[in-house]
């Protein structure tokens, strides 16, 4: 009776009410992303022998994806790839949002939004499958070429290779990098700009004193929503990107499918999840480090040149560890252990550094 | 006051957006160190033209020159003009420091002078110790210093102040009014203020110009505009002014004064000064200031005898002062009538009897 009474009490109370709205929601969260995420864990500890799954835990599939050369270099591939449709897709997608936002009428944005979605409307596939046309051998991109005279002979390296993959994804993820963009871009106050132009900067140096900075929130948002999908990509490679443009997705497809080895496509995922999480860390990280210590030694040309140098070095520091480790102390504990001081420092580093005028 | 050597000259200017015509034809000279308002409703193109002079707005025709200098073409990053934006437009992305230190840039200031600079700037408002302070920890009033250091670091010829006071509530306000006033005195730049609030302009201007749909209505100082405004516009604009219709009479007393008969208070005559438009026999208005008119205790009597009598219609007590309105006889509206509390003065009841006491000399009339 006293215990019916206490779950009476606690459904009227606020906490008891705010936990009764958010049930629903919380228990179709945890079916369709915690239990699935539960479930590909269990397994990557698991084996397969021919149609069953053999129920005893056992660290096989992590040994054999760090130590086989063929894993990590798909990885490395894809991070490579996905880093580069990164900086191509922001890169194009930041002067577009930048003119729907200053220079488009008001009325008028929400119909140059409208329009940039509309690769949208039709299917990803069919999309890839386009990219596959214009990019062909006797495609519109090589024949125009071709008839302008600009080559003697179509170009072989704009398809079935990773230039296609970029390509083809930096075209389909464009509306991710332009939408969180455009909306920094939007609540910057103008006045800020024209303060700028008052206290003597001139337009180009206004954009990078005050309109950067402060639209860099929205940049990290971009690259953080176009990279963490594209690593994961596998349409993209397997229709344009040949064989020098697969990728670990790819492999983790064959895995489940061809190799009928769900246990080892459970490890890969698992793995290239918690590779993608840690570049992240890492590089957001770095970033803020380096702005940080540009502004530290004085900001301007002088700043940005000590930052500059001092990102240069760290990235081959740790490409000469990435590259001499594992003959040191073997491919696996040089792989876990470089993760995992790189993880610790970049952590220490968001927890150290204030998030600086850059807004990261 | 305008004596002094112009700093800003604008002669006939104009400005479009499309059809709509902002700005028709301002001409003024504004001196050397001197406090500037440009005073209106909103609408009225004074933000506008301040913009004008920032290098924000081109002008479509007219001149203006700043310091002597031609100002068309020249962006507002090459004028010798800083300003203090309405929303202060503090940079959120630095410090209080880096804010006011936002412009030397591109001086050729060692960073010890520059570090300088922005320290004496920041001493100058009152803000000594917030150097490292974040811009979004700052209150309102603390903005517009930051604000008003960030542009005075640059030693502008003009200070543009765009409504810089609407955001703060009252009593901030107040403290900033007589701030202004303070470092203008300092620095003895020219300030150019814009605002909508009469108060304001009054408090703290050396001329003040009332605008109206893109034109100057009246440039005067400050005592002018409140005892002589030039229109009836005006008149209702700043500050609070009754309405009494008049007949002007054929029977001048001459000398360039003018005889009238005033409902509700009877015959006046008025300095040809009085008249800004001049004065034609017939029908005509007068505006008499409130505190112009005094009520009349038990035993009072007016100098000159000129007394009316009425009824109090309404009764606004404020403390340190009381309004009425008087509904005069033979008057068609009741003028308001402000009287300062004293011990010993009564506040009258609503309906009660009251005389008023008036003197021609506080009259403006307009025909």
């Amino acid at each position: 009776m006293g215990e019916v009474a206490g779950i009476g009490k606690l459904m009227r109370s606020e906490a008891g009410k705010g936990l009764t709205l958010i049930s629903p929601t919380f228990v179709y969260a945890l079916l369709l992303l915690a239990a699935p995420l539960a479930m590909i864990l269990l397994l990557s500890f698991w084996t397969q022998e021919f149609l069953t799954i053999v129920r005893d835990f056992q660290l096989g599939n992590y040994q054999e994806a760090l130590s086989d050369p063929i894993y990590t270099a798909l990885m490395l591939r894809s991070l490579r790839i996905s880093a580069t449709v990164t900086l191509v897709t922001v890169v194009l997608a930041f002067p577009v949002a930048y003119y729907i936002s200053f220079h488009v009428r008001h009325e008028r944005k929400s119909l140059w939004l409208f329009l940039i979605t509309i690769p949208f409307w039709t299917s990803y596939l069919i999309r890839v499958f386009l990219w596959r046309v214009i990019l062909a051998y006797d495609g519109p991109v090589n024949s125009g070429l071709l008839a302008l005279g600009v080559i003697d002979e179509p170009l072989g390296w704009i398809l079935y290779n990773a230039n296609s993959v970029v390509i083809t994804l930096a075209h389909a993820y464009a509306p991710f990098a332009i939408l969180p963009i455009f909306v920094v871009l939007e609540k910057i106050d103008r006045s800020l700009l024209e303060a700028a132009r008052d206290l003597g900067e001139s337009r180009a140096m206004a954009f990078l004193r005050v309109t950067l900075p402060l639209a860099m929130p929205g940049v990290l948002a971009a690259v953080l929503i176009v990279f963490i999908p594209t690593v994961g990509d596998y349409v993209t490679p397997q229709l344009v990107g040949g064989s020098g443009g697969l990728m670990i997705a790819n492999n983790i497809h064959a895995q489940i499918f061809a190799f009928n080895n769900r246990p080892m496509g459970a490890t890969l995922a698992v793995l290239a999840m918690l590779i993608v999480a840690m570049t992240l860390l890492w590089g957001i990280s770095r970033l803020r480090f380096w702005l940080w210590l540009a502004d530290r030694m004085g900001g301007g040309m002088r700043g940005g040149a000590i930052a500059l140098g001092a990102a240069v070095a760290e990235i081959a520091a740790i490409r000469v560890a990435f590259s001499a480790a594992p003959g040191l102390v073997g491919p696996e504990a040089a792989i876990i252990g470089l993760l995992l001081i790189v993880s610790a420092g970049s952590a220490l580093i968001l927890t150290r550094v204030p998030k600086g005028r850059w807004g990261i | 006051m305008s004596q002094k050597t112009p700093i800003v000259t604008l002669t006939g200017v104009q400005k479009y957006y499309g059809d709509y015509h902002a700005l028709r034809g301002i001409t003024a000279n504004i001196g050397q160190g001197e406090f500037f308002s440009l005073l209106g409703p909103s609408g009225c193109g004074k933000t506008t033209l301040l913009r004008s002079i920032a290098g924000f707005e081109d002008i479509s025709s007219g001149q203006l020159l700043l310091d002597g200098r031609d100002m068309e073409g020249v962006p507002p990053n090459k004028r010798p003009t800083n300003m203090v934006f309405q929303s202060y437009a503090i940079f959120p992305h630095m410090n209080v420091a880096e804010n006011v230190g936002f412009g030397l840039r591109r001086s050729n200031m060692s960073s010890e002078e520059k570090r300088r600079a922005v320290g004496e700037a920041l001493e100058m408002v009152g803000l000594g110790k917030y150097g490292a302070r974040a811009a979004h920890a700052l209150s309102g009033g603390q903005r517009q210093r930051v604000a008003l250091a960030r542009a005075l670091i640059m030693k502008p010829k003009v200070l543009l102040l765009d409504e810089p006071l609407s955001a703060l509530d009252k009593k901030m306000r107040e403290v900033m009014q007589v701030e202004l006033i303070r470092l203008q005195r300092e620095v003895g730049i020219t300030f150019i203020l814009v605002t909508h609030d009469q108060e304001e302009a009054l408090v703290m201007s050396d001329r003040i110009a009332v605008m109206f749909e893109g034109e100057i209505a009246q440039l005067d100082d400050p005592e002018t505009l409140y005892r002589r405004p030039k229109s009836r516009r005006v008149a209702e604009f700043i500050g609070m002014m009754n309405f009494l219709p008049a007949q002007v009479l054929p029977t001048g007393p001459g000398g360039g004064r003018v005889a009238l008969d005033v409902a509700g208070l009877g015959h006046a005559e008025l300095e040809a000064a009085q008249c800004p438009n001049g004065a034609t026999i017939g029908a005509a208005e007068i505006g008499v200031r409130p505190e112009s008119l005094t009520i009349l205790y038990e035993g009072q009597s007016a100098e000159g005898g000129r007394e009316a009598e009425g009824t109090v219609r309404e009764v606004v007590y404020y403390g340190d002062m009381t309004y009425y309105d008087v509904l005069l006889d033979g008057a068609p509206s009741p003028v308001r009538v402000s009287m300062r509390n004293m011990p010993g003065r009564k506040v009258l009841d609503f309906g009660a009897r009251a005389r008023l006491a008036w003197d021609p000399r506080s009259m403006v009339m307009f025909c």
